[in-house]
Formats: C-alpha cells, structure tokens, sequence
C-alpha cells in the first residue's frame, strides 16, 4: 500500500511542478537554517570530556577583603597562588592540579624558522592525568621535577610538528625564553571544547602549544596569559600573595560522597583561614562540576543563541508556508479524491495517501536542508570567531536533520490532508 | 474600494483557512522581520562606533620575549629607530590599544578612602604612554592639556598603578564623575595611595574591549604618562599619514626584528585592529540580512502560491463579474483589497508578536529594547510585500475572460 501511495504522490508532485519545487525549497531552506544554528549550538554547549567530566569539580574560594562585599556573591572565578598552593600541598582530591596560562618566546635551534611567541600552560602534573590528554610520544613529568624547578616541558603535536617535522622529539633541548628545556613528552592531537579548564583564555581557544611544570614558569617570570584580579594592596609584581586571584584550581573526585567531603574541606579550610586572620570573609565556596561550570560561567556566546532563535522562527515560516501551499495543491484535486472515495477508498487511506506525499515532499527537502546545513557550515567556518573551526556536522545532528524534516513536514500535511478527505465525494464528482 | 470590502469578508469567510494561512505567514514574518532588522542595526551602530584617534594613520607594533631588565634601554632606542623612518610623524610606546582584548582594568574615584568600603570607584581602562603620546595617538582634547616633560618624565609604574600625579580622562568619565561642571583640576584617587590631578579631558576612546555596564562604559579610559623604562610598554603606535601607513609598518616591523633578533615583533595597521574586533558583528549582521532576504523571498512565494490556486478556484465566479459589467481594474483591485485587508489582519498580530519576542529576548539575552518606529517599518514593508506577490495572481484574474462564465467550472 505504502510502496503504491509512494507512486501516487511522485505522480502528482510531478504535475505541478513549481508548486512543488517551491514546498522543497521552503523546507530546504527553513531547515538547512535551523540545521546550521543547531549544529553550532550542539558543538559548543558539548562536553569536553565525556568519559570523565562527571568527576571533575572547579574549587573556588572567596579570599577577599570586605571591600564591595554583599551577601549571596559569587567568589572569585580563579584561585590566589597561596590558596592553590595549600590545596594542592592538602592533597584531598583523587587528582588535583594548579595550573595558568602563559605565553613563552620558542627560539628554535635551526635559524630556519623564526623566533615565535607561543601560548603556553603552567601547571602541575596531574593535569595529564585529570584530563585524560594523550600522549604520543614520551609522557608527563613526574612528582619531583613539580617541587624542583625541572627545566622539562611537553609539546603539543602541532608543535612537534612545526619543530621537529613530527618525530619523536623527546630527549631533545628546546630553547624558550633565552633558557633550555628538556623535551619528555609529545602530546597526540587534543582539543577539548570548550577550553573548559581555563575560561579566561577564550571560551574555545585552542590548546596550548607548550605545557611547562608551574614552578619553573613562575621562578623564571615567563609572561602571564588570561584575567587576574586584585583587591586591597595586591599588585601585578608579587603574584605569590593571597591578594590577587588568577590560577585555576581543578579536582578530580570519584564519587558523589567524596565530592560532598571536599566541599566540607573546603568550608572548613576557609574557616581556618579566617581565624588565622588570613581571610576576612566569611566562609564562602562553590565546587562545581565540570558541565555546571560551563553553564555557569555562560560559555556559549549569546549569539548563538539570538542565531538558534531566528533560524527556529525562520523554520515556523517556511513550515506555515508549506501548509499553504499543500493545502492549495490538495484541495486543487478535490475531483480526483472524490473519485478515489467514490470508488470506495475510507477517508483514512485518503488521509494516508496525502500523508504519505507530504513526507515525500519532506524527505526531499531534507535532502535539500542537508545541503544546505553542509553549505552553511562551511561558511561558519570561514568565520572569523574562535569556535568557527569547530562548525561540523555530525552523525546525530545528521540523522536529526531527516527526522526534523519529515515530521515538520508530516505534521505540516495534517491539516491540508484532513482538509481534502472531510470533502464529500458526491459535489466534487458533481463539479469534475 | 470600500463597496468592495463586504463581498471580500464574506468570501473569504468561506475560505477560512487559506486566510488564516495568509495573514498567520504575515504575522510571522512581521515578528521575526522587526526582530532581524532592530539585531541589524544594533549591530551596525556598534561597528561604527566613534573613537576618537587618528584611526586611519595608526600602527601598533608589538615587541614580545625580550629581557625585561632591559626595557629602560631596549624603549627608548626602539623609539629612535622607528622615529627615523621616513613619514613617520609621531610614536609612542603603550601598554594597550582600544580594541585589541589586550585589557588593563583600574579603578578611580572622587574621594580617597582608607576603609576601602568606597562604592564610588568607576571601573576603567588604563592606557600609559610614553611622552608625546597624545600627539602620536591623535587624541583631541576639549579642555585643559595633555601631559608636559616633567610629568611624563617623572612617571613610574608603582605594582599596577602609574606613581605620576596627573591624568587625561574621556569625556564620558569626566561626566560620570562630574554630571555637571568642568573636570579639570579636580582630583581622582584610588585608595590612600594614589591621587591625579586631572589635567584635560579628551574626546572618546574606546576601550580594549567591552566590559563593565552599560553602553556608555565603553568609553571609560583614562591615559596616565609613563617614563620609557617599564617592559608594560610593548605596544609601539606609530602614527603617519594614511598613504605612508603600510610601508612605514613593514619597515618599523624590520627596523625592531634588527634591533632585537630573538624577540617576537608583530605588527597591524589600527585599520586592521578595529577590523578585527568587529569581524563577528560583521559577520552576524550579514547572516540576518540573509535570512530576513530569504524569508521574504519565502512569504512572497507563498502568498503566489495561495492567492493563485484561489483565482484558479474562482475563475468561473471572475468570468461571471466580468460577464455582468466588471472591468479588469475592478477585478484586479478586488484581490489587492483582499490581500490589503488580509495583510492588515497579518501586520497587527505580527507587531504584537515581535514586541513580545524583544521582550523574551531581553529577559535572557543581552538585547535592549526594541524602539518602537521599528514595527511601522515592518509593517509597511510586509504590506508592500503583499501587495507585490498578489500582482501576478490578481493580473492572471483580471485576465479573465467574461466567456469563461459559461463553462461549467
């Protein structure tokens, strides 16, 4: 029956021809929009890490003066070197790591390639291991050279590869900052986006290039990257006090009862603070999760989101337009389905048979959608903004954009359908 | 016309949902159209933004990686170098420029506080320049001055704060802080450490990047002197006529690259800096042009598309006026009228529904209220719309011989 309605309707959108191509493309286009806004919202509001972000926290702590102080305020999105430090010396959590971003000068060896500015990460070594990042050649440093000032440093693969051709470097000196490295580690290729570990460098930056341990950083006054915030006498010069915040401090904690165990540390490390005089306010933490931080911190530009809106309404246009137009073609061939009654088809095999063309109209605009949703990618990615890279379609979003065409379409035919079987066969057998 | 209107709502009483069809695609439209175009313009007013420096002539030229023990020696000799480029007119070193996200917050107050409970302080963008700054930045001062050498020459970085005693501020700070009356001579501190003596007020310059609240805070910067020995000043702005802007780049780049080989020394045209900045706006206002273009494209097609099947469902009615005494005019203004009253219908529903719309949007997104000329336009234009795809239709209809009376359907 399906297989015969299938043939009844490419039958008849074949007769009239530009109505036909105008429902496609109305369908095409409203959901190669929605597709294309849809796809960029899925891209940037996913998890960066699947496996593992249910046991990542983001600790924060409040350790500032009461100046501008008011009940219920967020603490500081960053961690104060001498809090980062005493959580990281506690070590509470399965896995702990403080880390910031910088920036290092890279001189290579061969005069070939020019000196470079590279962005680069300082931290400690269980950032590795927290986030899973894989090694292509060599691995992380180890817990001492963390304490010792080790000269070490981990590359990404596109490092490697723009300084070594890709080899395996590890062993080798790397000259940064008018000092020498040792290479121990070759990432594999890692991006996680969001760049959930460090907001302040840009929601969806890239990774860094170079990854230092954050001792030797500091000691050697390598150049900052990402926010700092300062309160009372804090200054930029002495970043090792407790008056500016500008590190991230993250966790890993395996179970739901360790987490409630390291926020009560939390507390109670805040409370200890204050009664040591170091703190003023009083007790005042968060540690959330990995998703809760991205959503609280509204990483998802609001562009997007404007963009989301306006394709949805675009797609509410197109669907009302397609109603109209397949109204006018069904209630058109009134006669013909009169016939079809009159030759004893029940209403509902009408219903169906005009049901069924309805999808057909929606399978070919999704096709048409598709296209256009590839197309429009394509031209997000020659946008200017970090997340453009990001813009590919992917399998689910692929099977939605069918299973949002067709059903657009087929809830879209419903009316038209019902419209022209509710027709009595007798006066449209009577007029034809 | 208006003798025609009654026949109109009786037939298209018989026709409900076609209509329905007709005015609920305006309505849509209407809303999403206002909505679009008032994005549109609020982006375009941002891209446009005044800023008031030599914004055709600059050049920022950035001096990365090198000894900052050095920069005592390293500023002043890059100075010289880039001063004895031909066309050059005037440099200086600085620690940002508007609109590079290269941000350096401070706050200023009217009143020093030792409590440090003070809600008076103004957040604001902090730009340090080395002497002639001014000039070279092409800043325009209202009132008062711009800094003199024993003021620049005397300015040292103390932690964040410059140690100098004097400031230029915009005119928006100026009249944050003073409403009413002039704001030179007055004095701003931060804390019980730091005091400025305002010396002028300049025309508006844009920060790095927006930040804080309100339109208006965009334009808070204040410029402090700074003597040419802190390594915060690795932003060389060089300033020339227009013509000379790219050469005099291209050889200022290779002039501090010779000067300081192991350093990473990057340069762009302010042009380029401001370009840059905007590019997502750009970028986001040409997408909503597409889709207001395309989704007219759309409504307009569909209103073909419906009043055609419903002349075709007439013919025989047409061909009957025709018949009975009606001209061609007649028939054609019967469906302009029907389209005009249908488009009425669509553009009211659809100027309520875009207000309701702005506000959702400015409940959860950062969007301002929509100003009200925006629905009039939206709706004149839909109109227009209408009234162009029911042309073809409703000429087709004219055309309608009076023969076509008696044939049966």
């Amino acid at each position: 029956m399906f297989g015969y309605y299938f043939e009844l309707a490419l039958c008849s959108l074949k007769r009239n021809k530009v109505l036909t191509a105008l429902m496609v493309l109305a369908i095409a286009l409203g959901i190669g929009a929605s597709m294309t806004t849809l796809t960029v919202l899925h891209v940037l509001s996913g998890d960066p890490l699947p496996d593992k972000s249910a046991k990542l926290y983001y600790p924060q702590l409040d350790p500032r003066d009461l100046s501008g102080m008011h009940p219920g305020a967020e603490p500081p999105n960053q961690v104060s070197w001498m809090d980062g430090m005493n959580l990281l010396k506690a070590g509470r959590a399965d896995r702990q790591a403080l880390m910031t971003g910088g920036a290092v000068a890279i001189q290579p060896a061969e005069s070939a390639i020019d000196p470079f500015f590279e962005d680069a990460r300082f931290t400690t070594r269980d950032f590795f291991s927290m986030f899973d990042v894989p090694f292509q050649y060599g691995h992380a440093w180890g817990k001492a050279e963390d304490d010792n000032d080790a000269r070490l440093v981990v590359l990404s693969q596109r490092i490697n590869d723009k300084l070594f051709g890709g080899v395996d470097s590890t062993g080798k000196t790397l000259r940064m900052g008018g000092k020498d490295f040792r290479i121990v580690g070759v990432l594999d290729s890692w991006r996680p986006t969001p760049h959930f570990y460090d907001l302040t460098t840009g929601n969806y930056s890239e990774s860094e290039g170079v990854y230092l341990p954050l001792l030797t950083a500091i000691d050697l006054k390598f150049p900052f990257n990402g926010s700092r915030d300062c309160w009372g006498n804090g200054t930029n010069a002495d970043m090792k006090t407790g008056l500016c915040t500008w590190m991230q401090f993250w966790v890993q904690l395996d179970t739901p009862a360790k987490a409630s165990a390291y926020k009560q540390f939390l507390i109670n490390y805040s409370s200890q603070q204050k009664s040591l005089g170091v703190y003023q306010r009083e007790p005042n933490v968060r540690l959330r999760g990995l998703m809760q931080w991205l959503d609280y911190s509204k990483v998802v530009p609001s562009d997007v989101h404007l963009q989301l809106w306006l394709a949805l309404g675009f797609l509410v246009v197109c669907l009302v337009n397609t109603v109209g137009l397949m109204l006018a073609k069904f209630l058109r061939r009134s006669g013909e389905l009169g016939v079809r009654r009159a030759l004893g088809a029940s209403r509902g095999s009408v219903f169906a048979q005009l049901l069924v063309e309805a999808g057909t109209v929606g399978l070919v605009g999704g096709i048409g959608g598709l296209l256009l949703a590839v197309l429009g990618l394509w031209f997000v990615r020659m946008q200017p903004s970090d997340y453009a890279a990001l813009a590919h379609l992917d399998l689910p979003m692929l099977a939605a954009t069918f299973f949002l065409a067709v059903s657009a379409t087929l809830v879209a035919g419903l009316l038209p359908a019902w419209r022209a079987c509710v027709l009595a066969p007798a006066p449209q057998l009577k007029a034809a | 016309m208006s003798m025609q209107i009654r026949p109109i709502l009786a037939s298209l009483r018989k026709h409900r949902i076609p209509a329905i069809l007709i005015v609920l695609e305006i309505a849509l439209a209407c809303a999403v159209l206002c909505n679009a175009v008032f994005m549109i313009g609020q982006r375009v007013s941002d891209i446009r933004l005044p800023n008031a420096i030599d914004q055709a002539g600059l050049s920022s030229i950035e001096v990365q990686g090198t000894d900052p023990k050095q920069a005592g020696d390293d500023i002043p000799r890059n100075l010289a170098a880039l001063r004895a480029i031909a066309g050059v007119k005037a440099v200086t070193a600085m620690n940002a420029l508007p609109l590079t996200n290269y941000t350096w917050n401070g706050g200023l107050s009217t009143h020093p506080d030792k409590d440090m409970l003070n809600k008076r302080i103004v957040g604001m963008q902090e730009y340090l320049y080395t002497a002639g700054g001014g000039k070279a930045l092409g800043l325009k001062v209202l009132q008062g001055r711009f800094f003199n050498a024993d003021e620049s020459a005397g300015s040292k970085l103390d932690s964040f704060m410059p140690a100098g005693h004097v400031v230029l501020i915009t005119q928006s700070l100026a009249r944050k802080f003073w409403p009413h009356g002039s704001a030179v001579g007055k004095m701003l501190y931060l804390g019980d450490k730091f005091s400025y003596t305002v010396v002028g007020v300049v025309a508006d310059v844009l920060r790095p990047n927006r930040s804080g609240q309100g339109e208006q805070s965009f334009y808070y910067s204040a410029f402090f002197p700074l003597q040419p020995n802190d390594s915060a000043l690795s932003t060389y702005v060089v300033r020339s006529a227009p013509a000379d802007r790219d050469r005099v780049l291209r050889e200022g780049i290779k002039a501090l690259s010779t000067l300081a080989p192991n350093a990473v020394v990057k340069g762009r045209t302010f042009s380029d800096i401001r370009d840059k900045y905007f590019a997502d706006m750009r970028s986001m206002a040409w997408m909503l042009v597409l889709v207001c273009a395309v989704m007219l494209a759309v409504t307009a097609f569909g209103i073909v598309g419906l009043t055609s099947f419903w002349v075709g469902q007439r013919r025989r009615q047409i061909g009957i006026r025709r018949a009975v005494g009606a001209t061609r005019g007649q028939i054609l203004g019967y469906f302009r009228t029907e389209n005009f009253l249908l488009s009425t219908a669509g553009v009211l529903i659809g100027m309520l529904l875009a207000f309701g719309i702005n506000l959702y949007l400015m409940q959860h997104y950062e969007m301002s209220r929509m100003p009200w000329y925006y629905l009039p336009t939206g709706a004149v234009t839909l109109w227009l719309l209408g009234q162009l795809a029911v042309l073809g239709p409703a000429l087709r209809a004219a055309s309608v011989s009076p023969v076509e009376a008696t044939r049966s359907a």
